[in-house]
């Protein structure tokens, strides 16, 4: 079971997630119509470019945008549940030893403390987020059993590594399971609302490009965020 | 397929068809047949595949349902934050079931569609602002206003509108002839009190070519005295078309694309045929936001822009106030407080915050914003058609309070509002609420406090 866990599913994973990003991202932009979108994506490109930018960077700062600043409960829940989701895996030192075990190369690392501290951080951001839907009727109202599920997806390898860390009696048992539910959650990115992961850019570059090049970005300094 | 006489799938486009709708009063039978009206399911699906791509796929796909757009929306807000007046529900619950049934909707469902995306929304495009994602809920509003609108599930005023542009390109029966004779009639009116006054009808190659709100032409002639006035004063060079004057678009709030189309080519053809420097439209927001904004895809203009370069009225008076070419007595200043209704349309929608804060420089010694303000700000609450719709009267009556609050708030009690919809909101609001509040355009305001220099003042006798 390990061998196949840490060798054909998860070239298999690997495979499904970069290949379908990439995917998404050809059929969003070929799927763009400048006539039915009303915006010249071609045209007045400088523009385009600029507001792409902005409406992407304001965003990616906690409290960068007025909505972020109108939520700073939400906020510190989402950027620190998604800083622990990125980061702690690609420069955790237990995943970079097997990085350069298998394939010879190895990224920064990170200490085991602030490892555990960053996956804490998403588990406890995911509880509240959870809550947050219970609790709030205008988040109640638009959830469905899905999000739930997508946001267990995106907990599991957390929540598994942690066991598989700290659970010695059950080791290989929780090992395991945390490989494959990150083999899941890799896997399920382009076919899941956790596309947001290259859709957050594609989506918020393009309602940029619609303020930069239509909705006034020619004639102010550009939106206010 | 059952298809009503009234109410049906097929666009108004004879006169003949115009009065009868005209004639069911309220539009009772309208709805009455409505409620008999099929779906057709093979149009509707071919529709999505055709129109609904990528963009509006991937809003509908990545939302979050975070909630984070609730509270930006208006509506929301003024009902006491309802959660079925949270957009992404309203938006989900509609657009997105159809695109999720491949266009399998029934007749109520239909119904219920067109009773939010026309009683619930008005596009203000706020939502779009405070969504994480960029999700744009007024963009897929609009969007869904076609989709009702080719099924013939469209409010009974808005097909009348929809029918107007296609007969008289114009949102009211205001024919070339009768607006040629009220440019002649209201020339002749003002002669006396201002000597040399003009209303140059199709000259080419002015400076100016000037458009307007049909309502001007039809009910406020005296709008059309004021910018003539202000033109004259300025020493501008302008002219008015004698066809494609109309910068509305009923089409637009009705989700006819061929009829909004229609309208603004006969804008730009009277460009192409007068060829003037540039374009002034009058002080209506979604009017400049038709014809200039959104227009040219309409259109099929490839640069994104029209013929000539456009400018809202309030750009014009800027630079006018700027340069100088309009001097005004700073002595007559509006000394009580006065606050600004930023449209959504020129403002949020095309970027002429500034513009409006440089005019009150000029004119205002105590200019009080709202809050929030510029792009930020809330729709009047009478925008995307809604201030026209009996349906939804008591839907638009509840949402003027987030407005109202606003305005009370400031101090003031004179509202500034170079926007025919926010006017008509603002003046529906205090006639409900009883605030005691007034609201103006800019051209009466303009016209009290400019140095008209002595050659201009009519020769006493
Ligand atoms: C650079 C990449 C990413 C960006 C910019 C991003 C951004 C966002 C944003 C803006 C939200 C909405 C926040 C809100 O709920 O208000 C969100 C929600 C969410 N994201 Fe991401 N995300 C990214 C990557 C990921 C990844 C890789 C995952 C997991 C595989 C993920 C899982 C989630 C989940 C589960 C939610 C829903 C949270 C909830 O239940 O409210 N995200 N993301
Ligand atoms: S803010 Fe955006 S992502 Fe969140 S519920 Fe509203 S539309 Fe969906
Ligand atoms: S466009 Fe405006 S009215 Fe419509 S849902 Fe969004 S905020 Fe509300
Ligand atoms: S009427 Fe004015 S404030 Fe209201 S939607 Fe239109 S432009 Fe916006």
């Amino acid at each position: 079971m390990y061998d196949f866990v840490t060798g054909p599913l998860a070239w298999l994973a690997f495979l499904v997630f970069f290949v379908g990003v990439v995917v998404r991202v050809i059929q969003y932009i070929r799927g763009l119509d400048w006539k039915l979108d009303r915006v010249t994506y071609t045209v007045n490109v400088s523009y385009g470019i600029k507001g792409a930018l902005r409406s992407i960077f304001f965003w990616l700062f906690p409290f960068g945008t007025r909505s972020w600043r109108s939520y700073p409960f939400l906020t510190l829940l989402v950027f620190s549940f998604h800083i622990g989701i990125l980061f702690t895996p690609i420069f955790l030192i237990a995943h970079n030893v097997l990085l350069l075990e298998r394939w010879g190369f190895s990224f920064w690392t990170i200490t085991e403390a602030a490892a555990d501290f960053m996956t804490f951080l998403v588990l406890v951001s995911a509880i509240f987020l959870v809550l947050r839907r219970i609790a709030l009727p205008e988040v109640r109202i638009i959830t469905i059993a899905y999000d739930y599920l997508m946001l267990a997806v995106a907990v599991a390898p957390f929540f598994t590594g942690l066991m598989a860390h700290y659970q010695s009696g059950n080791y290989q048992f929780w090992l395991i399971l945390h490989i494959l539910s990150g083999e899941i959650m890799l896997m399920a990115i382009p076919f899941t609302k956790l596309s947001h992961f290259v859709g957050f850019f594609l989506s918020r570059g393009q309602l940029g490009m619609d303020y930069g090049i239509k909705r006034g970005g020619m004639k102010s300094k550009g939106l206010d965020w | 397929m059952p298809e009503g006489t009234l109410c049906n799938k097929i666009p108004v486009n004879t006169k003949e068809e115009l009065l009868t709708l005209l004639a069911d009063k309220s539009g009772k039978t309208y709805y009455e047949e409505m409620n008999h009206l099929d779906v057709d399911h093979a149009a509707l699906k071919t529709t999505l595949d055709k129109s609904c791509k990528s963009r509006i796929r991937t809003w509908l796909e990545i939302c979050a349902h975070c909630g984070m757009c609730a509270d930006s929306c208006f509506f929301y807000l003024a009902n006491n934050k309802d959660p079925k007046q949270v957009p992404s529900y309203k938006i989900q619950s509609t657009l997105g079931e159809i695109v999720k049934r491949n266009g399998n909707v029934d007749n109520a469902f239909m119904q219920k569609t067109m009773d939010i995306a026309w009683g619930k929304c008005t596009c203000c495009n706020r939502c779009g602002m405070y969504c994480p994602f960029g999700i744009d809920m007024g963009v897929m509003f609009g969007y869904l206003r076609g989709l009702c609108f080719s099924q013939g599930f469209v409010p009974w005023e808005l097909k009348i509108g929809s029918g107007m542009h296609r007969i008289y390109r114009a949102q009211m029966d205001v024919t070339s002839e009768d607006w040629v004779d009220t440019c002649q009639w209201r020339m002749e009116e003002n002669a006396d009190d201002w000597p040399g006054l003009e209303i140059p009808i199709d000259k080419e190659n002015a400076d100016i070519i000037y458009t307007v709100n049909a309502r001007e032409p039809k009910h406020y002639p005296e709008d059309l005295d004021e910018a003539a006035i202000l033109f004259h004063l300025a020493g501008e060079n302008w002219t008015v078309p004698s066809v494609g004057w109309e910068e509305t678009s009923l089409a637009m709030f009705a989700g006819d694309w061929e009829g909004c189309r229609l309208q603004v080519q006969a804008v730009y053809d009277a460009m192409e045929r007068l060829k003037p420097k540039r374009m002034v439209v009058t002080e209506c927001g979604h009017a400049y936001r038709a014809t200039v904004i959104e227009g040219p895809y309409w259109a099929g203009l490839k640069s994104g822009k029209t013929p000539v370069p456009s400018f809202h009225y309030v750009e014009w008076v800027a630079e006018a106030l700027r340069t100088g070419k309009l001097k005004l007595d700073p002595s007559k200043k509006i000394k009580e407080p006065v606050t600004y209704q930023d449209s959504c349309n020129y403002i949020r929608n095309a970027g002429l915050s500034d513009c409006a804060r440089e005019i009150m420089s000029y004119i205002a010694e105590d200019f009080r914003e709202m809050r929030p303000n510029r792009e930020h700000n809330f729709c009047c609450g009478g925008g995307g058609g809604m201030n026209g719709l009996g349906r939804y009267r008591e839907e638009r009556n509840v949402g003027l309070k987030v407005k109202r609050d606003q305005i009370l708030a400031t101090g003031a009690k004179l509202v500034i509002s170079p926007c025919h919809n926010c006017w008509d909101a603002i003046r529906d609001l205090e006639e409900i609420y009883k605030v005691g509040i007034r609201w103006s355009f800019l051209k009466p305001i303009l016209l009290k406090m400019v140095i008209v220099p002595d050659h201009m003042k009519p020769v006493e006798e």
